[in-house]
């Protein structure tokens, strides 16, 4: 039914229904751009700093949407992981590309175990993948505190009490990186009149991309992709279903364990037990901005959301002073946006699910009902 | 060992566990030097405050809507009725259940359209109302900056607009309900008799709907719609009504809790609000698809007991706030296992 409608509707009617979202934050951006007041060259300087930070953990969401999983809320995992990492490589005092690459060593093999569990757990609610990683990624928050409070200095050797709390035990509420802040974004200098390129992260971001553009061809991509489209299909076909929804929330897991730490060495300081809590929502909320869906996201989705909504987090707030002279209601705004750019993406995917499912059951049923006439 | 076996089937390990776990706190009381009446009556309170919240839950459950994590909407609904009693400045009971009316108005407008969107992704409920929730909420906090409210008590005295970020109801209807009747037992025992009172009213009419033909009819949608269908029961409207009355009930939940409280919070306050009343119920032997008025007694009770005695005793012991990482592992532990339990065993 829908589909014959959408053949004769105007091409252009569709194309601005189908990229609904995208288009109200672009309108929205630019509407706020001459509100806010701010220069062109700051403006841009701001949209490349934050593209190149906050791009690797949205392309982290990116393999578990494939294996038909939709929005992996628990980046998060990967997001603790990546700051364990972090807090390991400040306590040992090591600078530079060395204490980065120490930092994803440390960090890795602890999101490899928590992306396992992740996985395990999401196999445990097929269907309710969403909510339960998100609720996951509470739960672990909590497992996180009681590992950094009260377990580093006591249990785990910590060497420099500088980073611990005044009793001797727990991890500060905030540390500062100064040994690896902006390593990436200073490896290879680039400044095009005013406006500085950090050439690292590009390479970096590329080369996420071109693995995520290399697994999709693998033969495990395509595994992932069956998975994705049919769970009974892709076990017809001898795949193991859950061995591969869990290996792609291990990847996942781990790509935003390297995205955490790629977007905390920009900021050059961590709020211990708050960092990585918005993650998720951000990352997710970034996506859908760019057009994807919970069945569909791709590398360009990523980009265009991670440039849209982010030139909205920098204009909102001023646009919101302009407006009514509080800059409150444009943090506000901003976190409505994030959050109300999800609730409406998800309903509008799943109602689209009902109605295909009532549209399918419908077809069955005048199938069966034409058999009976034929008899 | 077997029959071990089965009751753990039955009640659940992460209830078996956490249960322990309260036993534990309770016999350690008297070695930390912790008033064991005072802990008493503090679960008693905070019952009162947060039975009415968790109640709300029930009819969306019965009705197959799955655990409310739009709870939100109820909950601004109320604060909204609170606002504008106190904004009228009506005091006493007048000012308590001129509170109560409003928000319930509210309610029935928010839960009739929530109502709506939740039928329409059938299935995914969960997830669709946790961002619904919190789009309200942030929605709501640009909305409190804008709003036209006069009253001194809630706007900034100077230097900010709008509404403050607590209000207090101290002189409106503060202890309005737990100063009611209330008994004095021994040196640290308030019973709140007038809370207990209205939750026991609450838990009454809901006993009631329960029983009448669309209380019946929704607990049949619940558990087998198609069933319900071919009954002849419009399963949609059915629908609507249990989120209605979820929202409603969460409604009168927040302004008990403000009563007992003493204050209104506003703009972010009220964004995890659901958790812990999810929790609680799921505690007291909830699932996903079925909860009871005992499921709501009971994990009340249990959870309530948790969230005060952790943070006594466990704070005591180890000289350190390990109490909130425990509840948070504990609240969100107990829906986790729901959740993955639904689609894991028997469905």
């Amino acid at each position: 039914m829908k589909i014959n409608q959408n053949k004769t509707i105007n091409p252009v009617v569709h194309f601005l229904v189908n990229n609904a979202v995208p288009l109200f934050i672009f309108l929205l951006v630019i509407f706020s751009i001459p509100l806010s007041g701010l220069s062109g060259t700051f403006l841009i300087n701001e949209i490349i700093t934050r593209f190149s930070r906050d791009l690797p953990l949205i392309l982290a969401l990116l393999i578990p949407v494939m294996a038909g999983m939709g929005m992996n809320f628990s980046i998060v995992l990967g997001a603790m992981s990546g700051q364990i990492g972090l807090i390991f490589l400040t306590d040992w005092q090591i600078a530079g590309v060395p204490g980065l690459l120490l930092a994803i060593l440390i960090s890795t093999p602890i999101a490899v175990l928590l992306g396992y569990f992740a996985g395990v757990v999401l196999n445990l609610a097929k269907g309710k993948e969403m909510v339960t990683g998100f609720i996951l990624a509470f739960f672990m928050d909590g497992i996180y505190q009681i590992i950094v409070l009260f377990g580093m200095g006591t249990v785990i050797p910590i060497i420099t009490s500088d980073i611990l709390l005044p009793n001797g035990y727990g991890v500060k509420n905030s540390v500062n990186f100064i040994g690896v802040r902006q390593v990436l974004e200073k490896l290879i200098p680039l400044k095009i009149g005013q406006i500085s390129i950090p050439v690292g992260n590009f390479i970096v971001i590329a080369i996420l991309c071109l693995f995520i553009i290399w697994l999709k061809k693998t033969k495990f991509g395509q595994e992932i992709q069956t998975v994705g489209n049919s769970n009974e299909v892709a076990r017809m076909s001898g795949i193991n279903v859950e061995k591969t929804r869990i290996l792609s929330i291990i990847i996942s897991t781990v790509l935003a364990c390297y995205g955490q730490i790629i977007f905390l060495q920009n900021i050059g300081t961590m709020s211990t037990y708050n960092s990585h809590q918005p993650v998720g929502v951000f990352a997710i909320a970034a996506l859908l901005v760019g057009g994807a869906s919970v069945t569909k996201a791709t590398i360009p989705h990523a980009f265009i959301g991670v440039i849209l909504f982010h030139t909205l987090f920098v204009v909102a707030p001023r646009a919101g002073v302009t407006l009514i002279g509080v800059p409150q209601l444009g943090e506000y705004f901003r976190v409505f946006v994030s959050y109300g750019v999800i609730a409406l993406s998800l309903a509008l995917y799943a109602w689209r699910k009902r109605v295909e499912k009532e549209n399918e059951r419908k077809k069955a049923l005048n199938l069966k009902r034409s058999l009976l006439a034929e008899q | 060992m077997e029959k071990i076996q089965k009751i753990i089937e039955i009640v659940g390990l992460p209830r078996i566990i956490i249960f322990l776990f309260l036993v534990l706190l309770f016999v350690l009381t008297p070695f930390v030097g912790i008033r064991f009446d005072a802990s008493i009556n503090d679960v008693i309170v905070r019952f009162g405050m947060n039975a009415i919240l968790v109640l709300s839950l029930v009819p969306m459950v019965k009705s197959g809507c799955g655990l409310n994590f739009g709870l939100q909407l109820g909950a601004i609904a109320g604060i909204l009725g609170a606002l504008i009693s106190i904004e009228m400045n009506l005091r006493g009971f007048t000012g308590f259940f001129t509170a109560i009316g409003v928000g319930i108005l509210f309610a029935v407008v928010f839960g009739f359209l929530y109502g709506l969107l939740l039928n329409r992704v059938k299935g995914d409920e969960m997830v669709v109302a946790t961002y619904v929730g919190f789009s309200a909420v942030s929605f709501m906090s640009i909305m409190w900056l804008l709003l036209p409210f006069k009253s001194q008590t809630m706007i900034w005295a100077y230097g900010g607009t709008g509404l403050r970020t607590t209000i207090s109801n101290q002189g409106y209807w503060y202890h309005i309900l737990t100063d009611f009747l209330q008994i004095k037992i021994g040196s640290h025992i308030f019973f709140p008799t007038g809370t207990i009172l209205f939750f026991a009213f609450m838990v009454f009419l809901v006993w009631i709907f329960f029983r009448t033909k669309t209380g019946t009819a929704m607990i049949i949608v619940g558990s087998n719609s198609e069933y319900a269908r071919s009954c002849g029961v419009d399963v949609n409207k059915i629908r609507i009504i249990s989120v209605t009355l979820s929202t409603v009930i969460a409604a009168i939940g927040i302004i008990v809790y403000e009563e007992s409280f003493g204050f209104i919070q506003l703009y972010t306050a009220p964004l995890l609000i659901s958790f812990p009343a999810i929790a609680a119920l799921l505690l007291g032997g909830a699932t996903v698809k079925k909860a009871s008025v005992a499921n709501v007694i009971i994990g009340v009770f249990l959870f309530q007991s948790i969230l005060t005695m952790t943070p006594s005793v466990i704070n005591t012991l180890i000289k350190s706030n390990m109490a909130e990482s425990i509840r948070i592992i504990i609240s969100n532990g107990m829906v986790l296992y729901a959740l993955t339990r639904v689609t894991g065993g028997r469905s």
